[in-house]
């Protein structure tokens, strides 16, 4: 396992202009979590989720607004609200 | 039919892990999560290469899953009970594709790969691939009964239920695809006129597993679906809408529910169709 990286995954490849863009990293201890994230709209409707990587990592693309992250880990779940523009990355670091 | 025919807990495929007529079958969105880890004894059915026809946009034929069931040893009378990571969408989707086809006794792990590992459950190295024999499948011919096409939905408009089941940002316009992929996409965004929005979310608890019948029955009463009348679920390609199918026909035994699997890939790209936007 390599240890947990800071931020989200790599964005070689992505066309951040016309993307809008949530991505970051879990991390218990500083070491990378594995386990699942989901976006939530503000009505706190599920929209997505993703399973984290290997090194923590993951990545949404969205629409410009306000959204909620939620982590969900043996043993802990742990929300985290996210402002998303279009053709920015916003970056998000939790920790259980 | 009841609940306990089609889906199934994780302790009771903990206890069927040695079972020779119990076959778990692990179909996922990602089609490498297999071969990372998976559970002991699962085999992988691969939703893209071995389910979809090579060069058209459609199924394999039945001598197609005939071929492909045989291969992964999975026989008439088996016990097929499926699992995969996204809340089971693209299990649910085998699932209804089993049916299709007239698999007998088919199930679904409750909560999928996802509650296997919430739970810290055992999952093998990816390449521990169990060897079963090659068995002699017959497939049935597909039940049309619970596959919609194109024609179905532009007929169904405003006459029976339509369900959309995709996230309110996808049914309102704001976004063309599920937030873990990419935005851009050819079809118009929006969704087919009098669907009513119900994400296919609703049905499930966080950790994947399935509301109770109870809790099922009450939200689609509350969302006003007149179950007394034909229904068609779809989403952006058929998978996440085979889970709602799975609610409806399944467990709560609604037999005049179909999946349309073109959905909004699809739909949004007709030349002509009517497309709502927003909420």
């Amino acid at each position: 396992m390599c240890g947990a990286k800071a931020g989200g995954p790599d964005l070689a490849g992505v066309d951040v202009a016309s993307e809008t863009i949530i991505q970051g990293s879990v991390t218990r201890d500083g070491e990378p979590v594995n386990g699942y994230v989901r976006l939530l709209d503000e009505g706190g409707e599920f929209t997505a989720e993703v399973p984290t990587s290997a090194t923590g990592q993951f990545r949404f693309f969205a629409a410009p607004g306000t959204w909620t992250l939620r982590a969900l880990v043996p043993g802990a779940t742990v929300d985290r609200v996210v402002a998303a523009q279009q053709g920015a990355v916003a970056e998000v670091a939790i920790a259980v | 039919m009841s609940r306990s025919d089609v889906l199934v807990s994780a302790d009771w495929v903990q206890d069927h892990l040695d079972d020779p007529k119990v076959v778990v079958v692990e179909v996922d969105e990602d089609t490498a999560a297999y071969d990372k880890n998976h559970i002991r004894n699962a085999v992988r059915i691969d939703w893209k290469k071995d389910l979809q026809d090579p060069v058209r946009r459609d199924f394999v034929d039945q001598a197609g899953f005939e071929a492909l069931l045989s291969a992964k040893g999975i026989a008439n009378d088996d016990t097929v009970v499926l699992y995969g990571g996204n809340n089971n969408w693209f299990a649910s989707y085998a699932f209804w594709y089993f049916k299709l086809y007239g698999h007998g006794d088919v199930r679904l792990l409750d909560g999928g790969r996802k509650k296997w590992e919430l739970d810290s459950r055992d999952l093998v190295d990816g390449s521990a691939v169990p060897e079963r024999a090659a068995t002699e499948y017959k497939a049935q011919a597909q039940d049309s009964s619970i596959r919609a096409f194109r024609d179905d939905v532009v007929a169904a408009i405003g006459v029976q239920n339509l369900v959309d089941v995709r996230s309110p940002d996808e049914f309102s316009g704001r976004l063309l695809a599920p937030a873990h992929l990419p935005q851009e996409q050819s079809q118009r965004p929006g969704h087919v006129p009098s669907a009513r929005n119900i994400p296919w979310s609703k049905n499930a608890n966080d950790d994947g597993t399935f509301k109770s019948d109870e809790e099922l029955k009450a939200l689609y009463e509350a969302e006003n679906v007149d179950l007394s009348k034909d229904t068609i679920a779809y989403c952006r390609i058929g998978e996440r809408s085979a889970l709602t199918w799975f609610v409806l026909h399944q467990l709560l035994g609604q037999t005049n529910v179909k999946n349309y699997d073109g959905s909004w890939t699809e739909y949004g790209s007709l030349v002509g169709v009517p497309i709502e936007l927003g909420n």
